[in-house]
């Protein structure tokens, strides 16, 4: 980068650190379509952000920006406070893991390794002891001379990331990397990952629709939907204090009530088809009204609470480390609760009553 | 439950005929029209005349003068830079095609079939009026003033060249095209985030992912440039005369039978062995697109081709910065459409010359034509050699149309129902026909049928346009049964249908598609096959390419021009047909 470059735009985020990399309003468009509305993010260095959404919500889209594989429409971006928006795909000091890896079929393990160093000039000495102690940080030293279709989908994945982590780019994107993965394989690579970003401290933002692997592995995700993000924050922030209804219905199982407030006692509560219920204290009453987010765990059979449900069990799911009881509120409606340990299990047709303390739930506009 | 009991009931099970005795007609066809008279004309070649002895006579008589060493050289070379030159054109275009949306490439392609099934004859005779002494581009220099002597475009190396480059740009496309649509483009993106400029991307990762393909079209295009007699009959000069005018010569003129023999058998061992170095370097299946990836060539020779791919994407990155530069990177991304579309109307536009030269009011073949007439429609639809010669060439047409649709698709049935180990030697036998240089077939035919009668009888034509045409046929079927959901077939079992009753209420009707296009593609191989007419279809008994071959020979005239737009006509409107179709069965 040239100095009239650094000179010319160091942006700083709120907090005054630089921050690793910063999206200034990009967008992208296809003629009416839009892909991604004007946005705004930070990412700190070192932090493990999630792009997480529904198919269509423009998170790839967003990826594909950052890495420059997709022109933008509007917008700009830096890196390390260096405005970076035409600089070409490959001279961005950005790794990609693709969703299928991407790997070279005419390249064997280690050369698809060595690939990124090769481009980048290194000498052959330094090329093959870097390829080796990158094979060995994701044990896969002993297959370095096999060519990509003879190892497992697990494997390549390593073989990925590996690629990916050889050239210590500042800034690794991962496009759903462990989507083609069965379940236990998942979980295992997950907690592989997250070991790798321990101990390289690398930034990476890492795109994914599965909302148990975006809280398992974030530093912070990041919401996204309709082409524009909904709400970032840590997982539990985002968990327990959803600030739309989409975000309490995406991540996690969510009973939402909505109802308009009604001023009772000086008190602004929530009438709704089920109830009138408290809100959560922190909440002040603004507009017509709004809808409570109450999770499974925090409904409790015959809590003694004003927050209270009625309705018939209509379904009892066992899911090993949990119950789940589903109840037929009337009107369509059904309610999720999770049984607490020791409560008895109730009957199906039996008429439960559950309540909650109102500062468990959320409230959304 | 019924499985179990199955699997352990112990009567003899009733006998249940392999799917591949479907091929079997096909098999005895080529077995005794392909196989045994190519296998002949081999034996033929190493026989004494007179005796009947082993004796290397005649390939004695090929190295004693060097006329037919010049002549074997002349075919190589030629064939040799027609291979290099359709790459050369061919390889843009079919990137460009490749990076195509579905629809859209379905509908450019048709700019590179319909050059690919016109008439050889037809082309040549475009290039004639084209590149004569007289001829369009001569005329338009002189009228010009740019030139001041006519060029000499024909009768030369020049005019062999482009006639053949013309003839072979499609097919080297149709062959590269599969493999470049096979590639992941996410591979180049991925190369591009890993450091790689866009240019090392093509060259390391693309390029070298297509080179199957471009060693196929290149096989293909040497192979079949090694037997071609037209193009450098009429485009080239004494010193461009080509291995298979000499057979030619030996068998009509000279009735020397071990002779050609000789010359044939230098061809197909010529073809043979450009395929056996094809095979040791990227396995055969990548030409019959049946296996999967190619070999992986081990060892040194893969780094040296790596490396060397590694030096040519350097050099053309350091190509491409100044020019980047000088023009800016968006005249760059125009070029590829540039050399693509220059490229089509290389195809396209030289063959559509014949279409005002038909419709001239003059006798002669001047272009621009003075006015306009019909009178040379008049002439040919009034000449009745010329229309019986039109009516032999259809029915002949028609009938092996529909015998080599049958036989090829009861292969095809064979071998995607059969799975049996020999699937792929059988494939490669049926497509065998495409690979052996036509002149090869034809001698080895004319040879048997004059023992057994079938020189000059429409029944001869029909069995050798079959075994031209049954490859064809066999590979548009093969690709509609290869997307078709067997399972729809088990589904028909269950409920009760037979074998038989499930084939023609389910199968066929499923792929008429396939089966249609097959059917045409068949029928427009032999409507325009010159090769195996010229020696079987003898005196009276003519077709329309052989026809337009004797009357090229012994002068040009406008009714060539109408015949032409005629054929180029009727090809075309076939072939739209078939491809659409295809496309929606």
């Amino acid at each position: 980068m040239t100095a009239t470059e650094m000179i010319h735009s160091t942006p700083r985020s709120a907090g005054g650190a630089m921050p690793k990399l910063l999206i200034d309003g990009l967008s992208k468009r296809y003629g009416n379509v839009t892909a991604l509305e004007p946005t705004q993010l930070a990412v700190e260095k070192g932090e493990f952000l999630t792009l997480l959404g529904p198919s269509g919500s423009g998170k790839t889209t967003l990826l594909q920006l950052i890495c420059g594989l997709v022109e933008r429409s509007s917008g700009r971006l830096f890196i390390d406070g260096v405005d970076q928006s035409d600089t070409p795909v490959h001279q961005r000091d950005i790794g990609l893991v693709f969703q299928h890896y991407a790997l070279f079929p005419h390249l064997t393990v280690a050369e698809n390794v060595a690939f990124p160093l090769k481009m980048r000039g290194c000498a052959p000495g330094e090329i093959s002891r870097r390829v080796k102690d990158a094979l060995e940080m994701v044990h896969l030293g002993h297959l370095g001379d096999r060519f990509p279709r003879m190892l497992s989908g697990g494997q390549q994945q390593r073989v990925a990331l590996a690629r990916c982590f050889v050239y210590q780019p500042s800034i690794i994107l991962m496009d759903e990397p462990l989507g083609a993965l069965d379940k236990k394989l998942r979980d295992h690579m997950q907690i592989e990952i997250k070991r790798l970003h321990r101990e390289t401290g690398t930034t990476i933002i890492y795109v994914t629709h599965d909302q148990e692997e975006a809280l398992a592995m974030s530093d912070r995700i990041c919401l996204m939907n309709h082409a524009r993000i909904e709400q970032i924050g840590a997982p539990h922030e985002i968990y327990t204090r959803p600030r739309t209804a989409f975000a309490a219905d995406f991540i996690g199982i969510s009973n939402i009530f909505r109802g308009e407030f009604v001023h009772d006692a000086g008190r602004p509560r929530l009438a709704t088809p089920h109830g009138i219920f408290n809100l959560p204290e922190d909440v002040s009453a603004t507009g017509k009204g709004g809808a409570l987010v109450v999770r499974p765990e925090h409904l409790r059979i015959g809590a003694a609470s004003p927050n209270r449900i009625t309705g018939a069990v209509s379904e009892i799911v066992y899911a090993g480390s949990e119950t789940r009881v589903i109840a037929d509120l009337g009107g369509g409606t059904q309610a999720i609760l999770r049984l607490w340990p020791g409560d008895p299990v109730p009957q199906i047709g039996e008429t439960i009553t559950a309540g909650w303390d109102a500062n468990s739930a959320a409230f959304v506009p | 439950m019924t499985m179990a009991l199955s699997m352990t009931d112990t009567s003899p099970r009733p006998w249940r005929p392999s799917p591949l005795w479907l091929a079997v007609p096909g098999f005895v066809l080529l077995v005794v029209f392909f196989a045994f008279p190519v296998a002949r004309l081999l034996v033929l070649s190493v026989q004494d005349a007179q005796t009947g002895g082993f004796s290397l006579a005649s390939f004695a008589r090929i190295t004693t003068t060097d006329v037919y060493i010049r002549v074997l050289g002349i075919t190589f070379k030629i064939a040799g830079y027609t291979a290099i030159f359709s790459l050369l054109l061919g390889y843009p275009l079919a990137y460009w095609l490749a990076r195509m949306p579905d629809a859209v490439r379905g509908r450019l392609l048709l700019f590179v079939m319909v050059p690919f099934w016109t008439s050889y004859l037809v082309k040549t005779f475009a290039f004639m009026l084209l590149l004569g002494r007289t001829g369009v581009i001569n005329d338009l220099l002189l009228g010009t003033g740019i030139v001041s002597q006519p060029l000499p475009l024909i009768n030369n190396e020049f005019g062999v060249m482009v006639g053949m480059v013309h003839a072979m740009v499609p097919l080297a496309v149709m062959t590269m095209l599969p493999v470049m649509t096979g590639i992941d483009r996410r591979l180049v993106q991925a190369a591009q985030t890993l450091g790689a400029s866009p240019v090392h991307a093509f060259w390391l990762v693309y390029f070298k992912l297509s080179l199957p393909g471009v060693a196929a079209a290149g096989l293909l295009v040497f192979i079949s440039s090694l037997g071609f007699f037209i193009v450098p009959a009429f485009l080239g000069g004494r010193r461009e005369t080509m291995l298979a005018q000499l057979i030619i010569a030996q068998v009509q003129e000279l009735l020397n039978w071990s002779f050609a023999g000789a010359l044939a058998a230098m061809m197909l061992l010529a073809a043979l062995v450009s395929c056996w170095v094809y095979d040791r370097v990227f396995g055969l299946s990548t030409v019959t697109g049946q296996g999967s990836d190619g070999k992986e060539a081990s060892g040194r020779l893969r780094l040296a081709g790596l490396a060397l791919l590694h030096g040519l994407a350097s050099v053309c990155a350091l190509i491409a910065m100044p020019v980047n530069r000088l023009f800016g990177p968006r005249a760059g991304r125009a070029m590829l459409p540039a050399v693509s579309w220059a490229v089509i109307a290389f195809l396209v536009a030289p063959t559509l010359i014949v279409i005002p030269i038909a419709f001239t009011s003059s006798q002669f073949l001047e272009f621009p034509p003075p006015g306009f007439s019909l009178r040379w429609f008049e002439t040919y639809f009034s000449s009745p050699l010329w229309v019986q010669a039109t009516v032999r060439s259809f029915l002949v047409a028609g009938a092996t149309a529909a015998a080599a649709t049958v036989i090829g698709g009861l292969a095809a049935l064979a071998l995607a129902r059969g799975n049996s180990r020999w699937n792929g030697a059988i494939f490669a036998f049926f497509l065998a026909p495409m690979i052996v240089p036509r002149i090869v077939i034809a001698v080895g035919l004319f040879y048997l049928f004059a023992q057994i009668g079938l020189v000059a009888t429409d029944l001869g034509l029909v069995i050798g346009h079959t075994v031209l045409a049954i490859p064809f046929t066999l590979v548009t079927i093969a690709a509609v049964l290869k997307s078709y959901d067997t399972r729809l077939d088990q589904a028909a079992a269950t409920l009760g249908a037979n074998r038989l009753r499930t084939l023609f209420l389910i199968t066929v009707p499923l792929v008429k598609g396939g089966l249609i296009a097959a059917f045409l593609f068949a029928f427009i191989t032999s409507f325009d096959e010159l090769t195996i007419a010229i020696f079987v279809s003898g005196g009276v008994k003519t077709t329309l390419p052989k026809q337009m071959w004797d009357d090229m020979i012994l002068q040009l005239n406008p009714t060539l021009a109408a015949v032409s737009v005629v054929v180029f006509a009727i090809v075309t409107v076939l072939l739209l047909v078939a491809e659409r179709v295809r496309r929606s069965p």
